[in-house]
């Protein structure tokens, strides 16, 4: 039977918020626009972002784009590209103010003006005095957007492909991206998408470590679809930890915890952070405290049978605060660690949060690669949008409240720029007479594999050599010896075995197709990682320290470059970052202090 | 009982965007397998047609105004939620 093949002017992969702010731009204009989608719509991870979208509205307080983009810069350990800053600050008012016209309920100020809550990081007046910027529906800023995006899509005739799996790209011979490959996963069958232009919307790839707040359909489908294709991953060593994951469970208790004074304690009971911050203790910033925290499991005073976790203390809090104070916290104690935290302290670890690396892109989201001596050449038909990407705005640090303003921004930016540039009145490129040959040998390595391990096994390996390795607390030796690992792991993920033959709906089926863009994305991380010689933002390695030549042991001279790695061959390359905004004055490096 | 395609359908309509709704519906399924009455797999779908906070505020006993005939169900996720 011949293959199916769809055929639409854009196609856009993943259905959180990027995709949908995308889809929804591309459909408003008239064009005709396919959203593929793992789950249904408002089941994307984006429904669990809770604090609010970064916007200097001004509502509660002077505040205008300067100083957002000051934060932004800063917050990124000038690794973020600055031109791209600028664009994502000047946009913000303008894209909640979309929102807020499509129905988004904000909360809202007596006078009726979008209600702002302060958030870690923002400032006004250049770093003087914190400012209220986050833009918020309660604590369900994500579901709200979720939900307004998809009725705003669907009266605009967006088509939905509700549990298809996007698999893999099609490139012509000049290298333009024409299309891609999808698994119905009803019926197990392949379709071609033809496409003038596919845009990733993918997400991030939190599950390739074992602690890890992403939802579990967070495996880094875009990442792979692009690392497959010949497409170099950006910045991938730069993952965001929070400290007080649940141990075993990933669950977030909030930072409020601490804020109330509760203490991390080590197998001794030792409150170990007065040795590391003897001012601040377990106030000590975020990234500071994970990278506490895992030391001390490193070294052996973790607690627990397998030493492997800390122990957050609230018992001398008193049952009466915590239930009127933290009772989420209460709740969370009971359900996700069986444990009383009234009467007993509760295991935690540093997890995984947010990816800040991705697909590298420039402000209109359409990737580019290095090529003729161009390290920004454009991908003729192939954009990314949202946390898959990298355009790069976080660099090596994200600020609270920028991710839901990412995908907003660059969502309807990479819209606008189809509109503009006329994709309606294109015609298709052709389809290569090979179009989905590559994607039905990787099915049928799958489908035809009688010995081998179980995707799920290959995937927890994975996971415990990422955590063990590409944790918080990195070192040199570490490192490479992480490399080796996941080489190694990659080599088992090759020949992965089903007990289960059949196509129909077959969850194992399309576990395995996760595990090979899970993979890539460890690989990145990994390799990146190990090469990166400094200390960055999130990427703070032990062996590179304070020193009065390079502070906080970031090494500007050397390093002040994104990386770039290609699957093929594991190679890397590098990039110099954009220190040029649009249309204001650089913000120079300086030593990162608070 | 379920049948194979039936239980495959359901775990993958099992994965949600919320993490704590994914593990306490996984560890629903990894303990009951197949063995879900029609009575039973009725009612998850219909919870697990909601919206996710939803479903997590009715998990997590937030709420009680889950829809009509899933009691049953609900007590089950509430009893798979605090038990480990």
């Amino acid at each position: 039977m011949a293959m199916a093949i769809h055929k639409y002017d854009a196609v856009v992969i993943g259905a959180g918020g990027a995709g949908m702010r995308c889809s929804l731009q591309l459909a408003r204009a008239g064009l005709r626009v396919a959203v593929l989608s793992k789950v249904f719509p408002t089941r994307s991870h984006t429904v669990a972002a809770q604090g609010g979208i970064g916007a200097s509205l001004g509502n509660m307080d002077e505040d205008n784009w300067h100083y957002h983009f000051y934060d932004t810069v800063k917050g990124s350990d000038w690794l973020g590209d600055q031109d791209a800053i600028e664009f994502m600050c000047r946009e913000a008012p303008k894209v909640v103010y979309d929102l807020e016209h499509m129905g988004m309920p904000f909360d809202r100020n007596p006078d009726g003006t979008i209600y702002q809550r302060p958030f870690g990081g923002h400032s006004a007046k250049y770093g003087e005095k914190p400012v209220p910027r986050a833009c918020a529906a309660a604590d369900r800023t994500g579901h709200a957007m979720l939900h307004t995006l998809y009725q705003q899509n669907v009266k605009s005739n967006t088509t939905f492909f509700v549990e298809w799996m996007a698999l893999d790209l099609i490139r012509d011979s000049e290298g333009d991206v024409v299309g891609v490959t999808a698994l119905e996963m009803e019926t197990g069958d392949v379709s071609i998408f033809h496409a003038k232009c596919v845009l990733l919307a993918t997400g991030g790839a939190g599950r390739i470590f074992a602690a890890s707040t992403n939802a579990f359909i967070n495996t880094g489908d875009g990442l792979g679809m692009a690392a497959r294709a010949g497409i170099p991953l950006e910045d991938m060593e730069f993952w965001q930890f929070h400290p007080t994951g649940v141990h075993n469970a990933g669950v977030l208790l909030t930072e409020g915890c601490r804020g109330e004074g509760a203490i991390l304690r080590n197998k001794s009971g030792e409150r170990f952070m007065e040795r590391y911050a003897p001012k601040l203790k377990d106030l000590a910033p975020r990234d500071f405290i994970s990278r506490c925290m895992d030391q001390e499991i490193k070294e052996g005073r973790g607690c627990g049978p397998n030493a492997d976790y800390i122990e957050l203390d609230l018992t001398h809090l008193g049952g009466e605060t915590i239930m009127k104070r933290l009772p989420s916290v209460h709740e969370i104690g009971k359900n996700f660690a069986n444990v009383d935290v009234i009467k007993q302290p509760i295991p935690v670890v540093p997890t995984i949060h947010y990816q800040m690396g991705g697909v590298p892109t420039n402000i209109h989201g359409q990737v580019v690669v290095p090529k003729n001596g161009n390290p920004n050449t454009v991908v003729n038909g192939l954009y990314a949008i949202g946390e898959v990407s990298c355009v790069s705005v976080h660099g090596a640090n994200r600020l609270g409240t920028n991710s839901l303003l990412d995908l907003l921004v660059f969502g309807r930016a990479a819209g606008n720029h189809l509109v503009e540039t006329a994709l309606g009145s294109k015609s298709h490129k052709p389809l290569p007479a090979n179009a989905a040959d590559y994607t039905m040998s990787r099915l049928a390595v799958i489908d035809g594999s009688s010995s081998g391990e179980y995707p799920q096994d290959v995937a927890n390996d994975l996971r415990k050599a990422m955590q063990l390795h590409a944790g918080v607390f990195r070192t040199q030796k570490s490192m490479d010896e992480g490399v080796a690992k996941v080489i190694a792991i990659d080599e088992r993920a090759k020949s992965l075995s089903l007990k289960d033959k059949s196509k129909v709906f077959n969850t194992a089926r399309i576990e395995a197709l996760e595990v090979g863009n899970l993979m890539e994305a460890a690989k990145a991380t990994m390799v990146s990682a190990a090469a990166r010689h400094e200390s960055r933002g999130a990427h703070t390695v032990d062996d590179y320290g304070d020193t009065a030549e390079n502070p906080l042991g970031r090494n500007d001279r050397e390093w002040m470059k994104h990386t770039l790695w290609f699957s093929e061959g594991n190679r890397l390359d590098y990039k110099p970052v954009n220190l040029k905004p649009l249309t204001v004055d650089s913000i120079p490096p300086v030593k990162r202090t608070f | 009982m379920l049948t194979d395609l039936q239980l495959s359908r359901l775990r993958w309509r099992c994965r949600r965007g919320f993490l704590e709704n994914d593990i306490v519906l996984t560890r629903l399924l990894d303990r009951r397998g197949a063995g879900f009455s029609d009575i039973e797999h009725e009612q998850l779908l219909t919870l697990i047609a909601l919206d996710d906070n939803d479903l997590w505020d009715i998990i997590a006993g937030r709420k009680n105004d889950f829809p009509a005939n899933t009691s049953e169900m609900v007590s089950t996720l509430r009893d798979t939620l605090s038990t480990h």
